[in-house]
């Protein structure tokens, strides 16, 4: 009897500390759309009279005292600019670097992929200070592309990274057939190569579209007028000013500026949790 | 003009918009910090060069000390959380738990946090703790314990920084430790069960060793982003009350962007950034460059 009973009451209790460490991660998440939805909360997450006037930042302004906030729309807009542009450039940038890393074989090569190593790892916002001298010597402060910039070499080094890896599975014959048949370089990458690790583009792509959209520091330090504000400024000043006054107001913020990156994470789920750390090796 | 010189002007145009960002936001500002640290640069951004006088002040400053002793209480703690906790979700979500669903199901919920933008994680927090009773833990404390509501980040303000981190970073600890586990032989668990070990010999003498590269690599790779990154704690405490969770990255942040101490800021980054190169040697020595390397697909034309 005991022989069968001890698996089960140790099954039991790992099941119990999951669910008890887990909780609280739901809890929160649940109290974020059901507090977005109702006047109040009770026990934290029941919601208690439905309203949507938590969502009147949609087509509403937001007021507190004098204090008028602005419209939300041109502040999502900047968000999807600064996060559509740090995709493309970062794709296209990575696609190009971690081609000739992996397929290329030239002069200085080696020293670039110790670069690349040890940037990878190397936090950039160490560098907060500088950067901040840098776009501003290239007049590049208080704008989107900027903050842009900076954030696309700051992750280029990763993406490079797991780009070559993808790069480095495509068999050479592949890429030599296209030679024989009389593409050059640039047409052997951009027509043979590139449609075969196209699952892996969309890895890198949604990384680093996620990335971008979830964007704070650069934003909150190198975007300093209003209109070039993104989600997440506008969300940290709202917080801000409202923290204890609304919460409903602010959950529904929240939950608006959440959405595309559920739905980008239940679409790459998969692949997240697959996420290889370039040089993990038994 | 030799082969390999002639491959460079091959490879050049894929490379160099790479090697542009990368000179333009890497190495030039790296260059930056170091030369700033000997400026008093403010606001108006102009050089004036002051010797080492920023770091003879980092040695008198009054509040270095409490700064310092918070980064290594900050960086000890999380990466407990970081590494110690991120290995048990991985060992549970993918050893304990056959069923690959129902693993997968907590995987998910746990990665949430880090996919979520830093400023919704710290809402979440804030009105997790907030000091009154429509904070989730005051709730729970008054209707369960009767105990009063209290302000839990001014209270515990290293506490809090230290879970929030910890719970980001053990996902990726869960996530990486996992794809270790499903990569180890089947043979070797059943061989294992056939000897009669228990579930603890199992994770003692065949998970432990199997990981003991991860579990190193993540370490390291955890010491330095938690050193370097103070996101979550300008959002949730800002370094508050009174310093009490104020650490060596945010200060530098606050002396260069609250108080416009751009040069003095420098010279905190400096160290930063000097801790973070030996860390990425050591990575580097640790791990060794071809086992971090993969293979390259390269054939002589």
């Amino acid at each position: 009897m005991k022989h069968r009973l001890m698996p089960f009451i140790s099954k039991a209790l790992i099941y119990i500390f999951l669910i008890l460490t887990t909780l609280p991660i739901i809890i929160a998440y649940l109290w974020l759309f059901t507090s977005s939805f109702s006047k109040q909360v009770t026990f934290g997450i029941i919601p208690k009279n439905f309203t949507i006037t938590n969502w009147r930042f949609l087509w509403d302004e937001i007021k507190l005292g004098l204090t008028v906030f602005e419209s939300i729309w041109p502040i999502t807009f900047n968000s999807i600019l600064l996060a559509g542009s740090v995709t493309i450039l970062e794709v296209i940038i990575s696609l190009m670097a971690g081609f000739a890393l992996s397929r290329l074989d030239f002069w200085g090569k080696d020293f670039i992929m110790k670069c690349t190593i040890i940037l990878h790892a190397f936090p950039g916002v160490a560098l907060l200070i500088a950067l901040y001298y840098v776009l501003n010597f290239a007049s590049l402060i208080d704008s989107i592309i900027g903050v842009v910039l900076v954030k696309v070499a700051l992750e280029l080094p990763m993406a490079t990274w797991m780009i070559k890896g993808f790069f480095d599975e495509i068999p050479w014959d592949i890429e030599w057939a296209a030679y024989i048949d009389g593409c050059t370089k640039f047409q052997a990458w951009y027509k043979i190569i590139l449609p075969h690790i196209k699952p892996g583009i969309a890895a890198v792509a949604i990384f680093a579209f996620l990335a971008g959209w979830s964007e704070f520091i650069y934003s909150y330090i190198f975007l300093f007028s209003s209109k070039n504000y993104t989600l997440s400024v506008f969300i940290k000043n709202l917080i801000g000013d409202f923290r204890f006054l609304d919460y409903g107001l602010l959950s529904a913020a929240g939950l608006f500026y959440l959405i595309p990156v559920i739905v980008f994470f239940l679409i790459s789920q998969k692949s997240l949790m697959k996420v290889q750390f370039g040089g993990i090796k038994g | 003009m030799n082969n390999s010189k002639k491959s460079f002007f091959v490879a050049l145009p894929f490379i160099a918009p790479f090697l542009l960002l990368i000179l333009f936001f890497y190495f030039v500002p790296v260059v930056l910090t170091f030369i700033m640290s000997f400026t008093d640069m403010d606001f108006s951004l102009r050089w004036n060069f002051v010797g080492i006088d920023n770091y003879v002040k980092l040695f008198r400053d009054q509040n270095i000390g409490i700064v310092f002793m918070n980064t290594i209480k900050y960086v000890f703690f999380t990466l407990i959380i970081n590494v110690g906790f991120g290995f048990l979700l991985a060992v549970i979500t993918t050893y304990f738990i056959k069923n690959e669903n129902k693993g997968l199901l907590f995987k998910t919920i746990w990665m949430f946090p880090r996919m979520t933008p830093a400023v919704i994680y710290a809402l979440l927090w804030l009105w997790f703790l907030d000091p009154t009773e429509s904070g989730m833990l005051n709730m729970l404390s008054n209707k369960l314990f009767n105990l009063p509501s209290q302000n839990w980040i001014l209270n515990h303000p290293m506490t809090v920084i230290v879970i929030a981190n910890g719970m980001i970073g053990a996902s990726l600890g869960m996530v990486v430790f996992s794809s270790a586990i499903k990569s180890i032989p089947k043979t070797y668990f059943q061989v294992a069960s056939v000897d009669g070990a228990s579930d603890w010999g199992i994770i003692r003498y065949v998970i432990i060793p199997f990981l003991k590269w991860p579990l190193m690599f993540m370490t390291i790779w955890q010491t330095l982003s938690l050193i370097t990154s103070y996101e979550y704690i300008l959002l949730i405490t800002d370094g508050g009350p009174l310093n009490r969770s104020e650490v060596w990255s945010l200060y530098s942040y606050h002396k260069a962007f609250k108080n416009y101490e751009f040069g003095y800021g420098a010279a905190i980054s400096m160290v930063l950034v000097i801790i973070a190169v030996i860390i990425a040697i050591i990575m580097l020595k640790l791990f060794g460059y071809d086992a971090m390397m993969n293979k390259n697909k390269i054939k002589k034309e």
